[in-house]
């Protein structure tokens, strides 16, 4: 029964806020608090055993054609992602306690991230698509209602909507690709169809087509290109969130079901090279947004996408374990850096863009180091994790695709220099402002969960700590080598950073291009205003003329007219109607008898 | 020798005499009273039809006299209940003029 307490405690705190303590704000974070510390402990209990099973049972059946199981998979990959998703959750819940102390709608805000965590952990236990499917639209919902919390501003209500609609296009492939993998093979749950693809394979372009589909699913919830563009606006979210949802686990999901169904996704050479260069566009695409960013969480969304690029690109590389690996390392440090910066923006009373802050780091001493300690995993700078996991997925695109290589390393030269970039303008030099000079430390609910994150984040990469976790990714011949460059590429990075940043008051480059995304919002609305608004005016010319006009209009107005024609003879006088109706008689009489 | 037309004539004038009162007089008594008459004249044509319809048997046809009975029962009625309606609207209205009730119009 452990797995279902996992997954059922943190359901049982949001219908329990939702529907008794929503006005007892102390007792509704508590309540959130005390199911996700549970759902912890019974995700490390479910870790420590070896051969554990859940209580499975049938959902729906329909004989012989569909069965959807309600059954658990609980397998190394699960019991990791069970135990970082509720650990990482745990202490982001903590660190929520400081962060919305103040805020209004604590209650709703605790419901909303209790409901997340149900959601996440199905979508790592789930054994089926269907149930897989139905989590990971949970997940999207709980990131609707998050990332919209501070709905009373416009931006967030929109960013909201955005992160919706984006991640559902995806979401639709992921749903077309389930059905063609459930057509082919009859059923629905990993297991079984694993053994059923292999008479499958003469059929190559249908099972390409169905990876690709299903890789749809994770472009949109990693945000990976051409869907990213949801993932930097869902910054409009309180930063807990976009530290838990939309850097450390949700965006990781899509990442983690890759991994999930690697084994169709392999079976595709072509669908594999698609998966790998999506990973890398994203990758090197993020990386150079991200230098010309000036708000210190939009920096770190667009890091997150960058990222997320390295792990997709590894799962493209056919190399589950480096890319779980470096999901493993990225959870921690990307929470890290993105609760460190929450803890700037709140001690700066929600300033976040990086030229009004400078010099912090003698006022917010615990912030900047393990803020420091993020960005050093971040840039994959020895011997913090980082650098194992990015050096793994390094090494594995140098003995596969060289031109990937190559963009990996690019990308990792401009992570080094847009995160020292970071370092350098927000917390050394002078503080610029006002705000910046007299801001101090956060209080201990916050700086904690922090520094226990930093560790995590120091020695997530060493073999000795990640091997109780994860199969790690082999060890190559060229491991030396790569590392080299890699490091190389670090030191240019930062070098370069440092000397264009260093005790400069505003940015000293203007690349539009960059400033503007590389126009994909402005082509986006071009494309939505150009397609899908052309067709609805189109359609709305047809309801209002044809039907509404013509049809409706024609229909009433007949009626209404004769209505008004046959009103001419009510005139009322009794004897009037009379003589009609002797008029009537006569020609009645007249029709009858002369006829 | 009177005829089965002589008799006709007569009911057809008595039938519009009770028409054009009916068309033309404003008072609501005098229109049920015309009305009466109209009836009469219907009675009076279907008696008729019965005295020169002769059977085989050297009878005359008395179906039609039953039916004129039955219309001189269902008028009497008809000038009880259109009195009562008469009376009531009376104490409504204060009139029995017809150009004053003038409600029944768009």
């Amino acid at each position: 029964m452990l797995p279902w307490y996992v997954l059922l405690l943190p359901l049982g705190s949001a219908i329990a806020i939702t529907l008794f303590t929503l006005r007892f704000k102390a007792l509704s974070s508590s309540i959130s608090v005390a199911a996700v510390l549970g759902s912890f402990v019974c995700s490390c209990l479910v870790f420590r055993q070896s051969n554990i099973s859940a209580p499975a049972s049938t959902w729906i059946e329909i004989s012989g054609v569909f069965k959807v199981p309600v059954g658990f998979v609980l397998d190394n990959l699960s019991k990791t992602m069970l135990v970082l998703v509720s650990g990482v959750g745990s202490l982001i819940h903590i660190y929520s306690l400081g962060y919305m102390r103040e805020d209004e709608g604590k209650s709703r805000y605790f419901a909303a991230l209790s409901l997340f965590m149900f959601a996440m952990l199905g979508v790592v236990l789930s054994n089926n698509f269907v149930m897989l499917f139905i989590f990971w639209e949970l997940v999207g919902f709980t990131s609707y209602v998050l990332i919209g919390h501070w709905f009373e501003r416009d931006a967030a209500a929109d960013a909201a909507k955005k992160a919706f609609i984006t991640t559902r296009i995806g979401d639709f492939g992921f749903m077309v690709g389930i059905l063609m993998v459930w057509a082919s093979t009859g059923s629905v749950v990993f297991a079984e169809i694993a053994p059923r693809l292999s008479p499958l394979t003469t059929h190559s372009a249908f099972l390409t087509i169905a990876a690709l589909l299903i890789f749809c699913g994770a472009v949109g919830k990693s945000a990976q290109f051409p869907l990213h563009v949801w993932l930097p606006d869902a910054m409009e979210g309180p930063t807990p969130v976009s530290a838990l949802i939309h850097a450390a686990t949700m965006v990781a999901a899509g990442v983690y079901m890759l991994v999930r169904v690697a084994f169709i996704i392999q079976t595709s050479q072509t669908a594999l090279l698609v998966v790998a260069w999506v990973g890398t566009i994203t990758a090197v695409l993020a990386a150079l947004i991200a230098t010309q960013q000036s708000d210190i969480k939009r920096i770190l969304a667009y890091s997150t996408l960058s990222q997320l690029g390295y792990m997709v690109m590894a799962v493209g590389l056919a190399s589950n374990e480096a890319a779980m690996f470096h999901l493993f390392t990225h959870a921690f440090f990307k929470a890290l850096l993105f609760l460190a910066a929450g803890s700037v923006i709140v001690m700066l009373h929600h300033e976040q863009d990086i030229w009004k802050m400078g010099g912090l780091s003698r006022n917010l001493p615990i912030t900047f180091l393990t803020f420091a300690a993020g960005a050093l995993a971040l840039i994959g700078c020895p011997p913090f994790s980082g650098f194992f996991s990015k050096d793994a997925i390094l090494a594995l695109a140098y003995e596969r695709n060289t031109p990937i290589f190559v963009l990996g390393l690019l990308t990792a030269f401009l992570t080094a220099f847009y995160v020292v970039r970071l370092l350098v303008v927000a917390f050394l030099g002078r503080p610029r402002s006002e705000i910046a000079r007299q801001s101090k430390e956060s209080p201990m609910v916050m700086t904690g969960p922090l520094i226990v994150l930093a560790f995590l984040a120091t020695v997530g990469g060493f073999t000795f700590f990640a091997r109780n976790f994860l199969a790690l990714p082999m060890e190559k011949d060229s491991a030396l080598f790569v590392p080299l460059l890699a490091i190389i590429a670090l030191i240019f990075g930062s070098g370069l950073a440092i000397a264009v940043y260093r005790n400069r008051a505003s940015e000293p480059f203007d690349i539009k291009i960059l400033r503007r995304l590389f126009y994909f919002d402005e082509f986006y609305s071009w494309l939505i205003n150009s397609t899908q608004e052309r067709l609805s005016r189109i359609s709305a010319f047809f309801d209002r003329w044809i039907i509404d006009t013509a049809g409706v209009g024609g229909a009433s107005g007949g009626t209404w007219g004769a209505g008004a024609l046959l009103r001419l003879i009510q005139v009322g006088n009794l004897q009037a109607y009379l003589f009609l109706f002797g008029l009537g008689i006569v020609a009645l009489i007249y029709f009858a008898v002369f006829h | 020798m009177v005829t089965l037309g002589d008799y006709l004539i007569v009911s057809g004038i008595l039938f519009t005499i009770g028409f054009a009162g009916v068309m033309l007089r404003r008072n609501l008594i005098i229109i049920l009273m015309s009305l009466e008459l109209m009836l009469n004249a219907a009675n009076l044509s279907l008696v008729a039809f019965s005295r020169f319809h002769v059977q085989q048997s050297g009878l005359p046809d008395y179906n039609a006299q039953v039916f004129v009975f039955f219309i001189i029962t269902v008028a009497a009625a008809e000038v009880a209940v259109g009195l009562a309606i008469l009376v009531a609207l009376y104490r409504a209205r204060q009139t029995t003029d017809v150009k004053d009730i003038m409600s029944l119009k768009f």
